[in-house]
């Protein structure tokens, strides 16, 4: 497949001189921070680190971290680095747990935040004769805006139809044959259910690609979404803290997103001790906004655990590629000093044909961890003799162990037995901490 | 020919049992016969009842994981010697029985034993052949 680019020149730009471009860049942001952001001006002199002390990226690991408790302290203008007059937008989390994170943008802002959407956009196929449908909620959330101004600066024809309402987003799509659909993957999924119901078969349905991602999705979720759509379906990875969507993107090959590097300078840390890892290994992702006039964040740890890797790439980019976020710090769990995310247990059940209905019990045990996994069976998978469910369970304890590189116990329980706090199940109990 | 078993997942937590009971009873399913077998962690019931629809449809509605099984019922003489000679027959036919259990009825002075293979014809034919009376659901609704 012929490969396009929204911006070639930096997308395919050799290592060294990307590397430069980030030199260059940083230094100077760090003294656009330390200038106008009194409160990363205070975080640098208690680590005595001063502006002339980062000289190029090789310096970045001096510079203190910015946390979500620290953009839940300077809320919300204590983090601002450019005059109110200069900002134009003003994007939010969902603000589910604790105060809300309020980010700011100047023109020059936006304008680069849609080039990122703009290079997912060219990268999943999309050009100026495709009608791109936003089905990303619109508003404070920052999916429809981001994509939005991508398709623009694309110059698809955009349908800004925003989330929900899904009749009239089937009857867009199909009257005015939409070719890339951007959206959540699971409203991607319900979208792809409802047309099926509705008697579509994917060779009816006009999408060719899809954009999807502002939640963790799994590999089965992918496959899934794609035959019942007749799509190709793209990840794609941004937080509200550094812009929103588009701080990166997949490819053709599928196998990580590519970070728009040139403006989000990428870092992978130990969560515990906060040192920098080599590339390759596994730990918390942490970036620098090296163009962000106004909410420039210099090394905030995301609390996503993943992967880095400059592998070279079959869509000609040489931009760096983040693996798919393996879980978040907040997660993760250690038992027999070993990292486990809940959600590796998912993709496990999901991979041997049970529901991602679980629950993880750790507990103390003769100074060992005990680790065990409820598993809630389903009516087809039940059988009436004790040495096939005894099975089953051996069978999902080995699968758990390939994964973990720990052994698990498995428990099958009953359906819905599984304790559920307000509708959500709780998924962990720690009963080491109790004690 | 072959009759309906109820198997019914619970879980090894004080008083599962009696609660699968209690709905069954609230619902006048009678129980005609009951086995269960257990790990650490959980049990399996088998239950031959006088309504099976209706049990089903009760446990259901309670959240239970429920499975309807076809299993081989025969009645023996309350004898000694009757089950052993069922079980000899079946084994030299080299049918692997999974389960049994027995029980009694009320009225008669039978004895009749629910067994669990992988092939009932095969099973029912041979337990015919060697003159063993098979039940068969009206049977049960009649006990
Ligand atoms: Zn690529």
């Amino acid at each position: 497949m012929a490969q396009n680019y929204y911006q070639k020149e930096i997308e395919t730009m050799s290592v060294e001189s990307m590397k430069q471009l980030q030199s260059e860049k940083l230094v100077k942001q760090v003294k656009h921070v330390y200038e106008n952001v009194p409160y990363y001006k205070n975080l640098m002199d208690e680590k005595g680190v001063k502006p002339e002390d980062i000289k190029g990226i090789e310096d970045l690991y001096k510079l203190p971290f910015l946390t979500k408790a620290d953009l839940r302290d300077a809320y919300p203008y204590g983090l601002l680095a450019k005059p109110l007059e200069e900002c134009v937008r003003i994007q939010s989390t969902s603000g589910t747990t604790g105060r809300r994170v309020v980010a700011f943008y100047t023109q020059k802002d936006i304008d680069l935040w849609e080039d990122c959407c703009a290079r997912a956009i060219v990268a999943a196929g999309g050009t100026n004769k495709d009608v791109c449908q936003v089905a990303y909620g619109y508003g404070l959330f920052t999916g429809g805006a981001g994509l939005n101004g991508g398709s623009h600066k694309v110059g698809c024809l955009t349908l800004p139809m925003s989330s929900g309402n899904t009749e009239r987003q089937i009857q867009f799509m199909t009257d005015l044959s939409a070719k890339i659909l951007c959206c959540t993957p699971s409203y991607a999924a319900y979208i792809g259910e409802t047309l099926k119901e509705q008697g579509y078969k994917p060779e009816d349905i006009p999408l060719k690609a899809g954009i999807f991602g502002a939640e963790p999705w799994t590999e089965e979720m992918r496959q899934n979404i794609e035959e019942t759509l007749g799509i190709k379906a793209y990840d794609i990875y941004g937080l509200t803290e550094t812009s929103g969507p588009g701080v990166a993107f997949e490819c053709s090959e599928q196998t990580g997103m590519h970070i728009n590097e040139d403006h989000f300078l990428a870092e992978i840390i130990d969560p515990e001790t906060g040192e920098v890892l080599p590339e390759g290994e596994k730990g918390e992702l942490v970036f620098t906004s090296l163009d962000k006039e106004a909410f420039p964040l210099l090394r905030y740890r995301t609390r996503d655990i993943c992967v880095l890797s400059r592998k070279q790439c079959s869509c000609g980019r040489t931009l760096i590629k983040m693996a798919k976020p393996m879980g978040r710090t907040d997660d993760m769990l250690i038992i027999r000093g070993v990292n486990v995310f809940p959600s590796q247990i998912e993709t496990v059940l999901l991979n041997e044909g049970y529901l991602p209905n679980y629950q993880i019990v750790v507990d103390r045990a003769n100074n060992t961890d005990t680790f065990e996994v409820n598993v809630e069976m389903s009516p087809e998978q039940f059988t009436d003799k004790v040495s096939d469910v005894l099975q089953m369970e051996k069978s999902l304890a080995n699968a758990m162990k390939t994964m973990l590189g720990i052994n698990p116990t498995i428990h099958l329980v009953a359906p819905k037995s599984i304790v559920r706090s307000e509708g959500k199940a709780v998924r962990v109990i720690d009963k080491r901490k109790l004690v | 020919m072959a009759i309906k078993q109820l198997t019914v997942f619970v879980q090894n937590r004080k008083g599962t049992i009696v609660s699968v009971t209690d709905i069954l009873a609230r619902n006048a399913v009678n129980i005609r016969a009951l086995s269960i077998a257990e790990t650490e962690e959980f049990g399996i019931l088998r239950l031959i009842v006088n309504d099976e629809e209706m049990a089903e449809k009760v446990l259901a509605e309670h959240g239970y994981l429920i499975k309807v099984v076809d299993v081989v019922g025969v009645k023996i003489g309350d004898e000694p010697g009757k089950l052993t000679a069922a079980l000899d027959v079946l084994d030299k036919a080299d049918i692997n029985v999974e389960y049994l259990y027995a029980f009694m009825a009320r009225t008669e002075k039978h004895a009749y034993v629910v067994l669990r293979v992988e092939n009932n014809e095969t099973a029912e034919s041979i337990l015919a052949d060697a003159g063993f009376h098979l039940i068969t659901e009206e049977d049960i609704n009649k006990l």
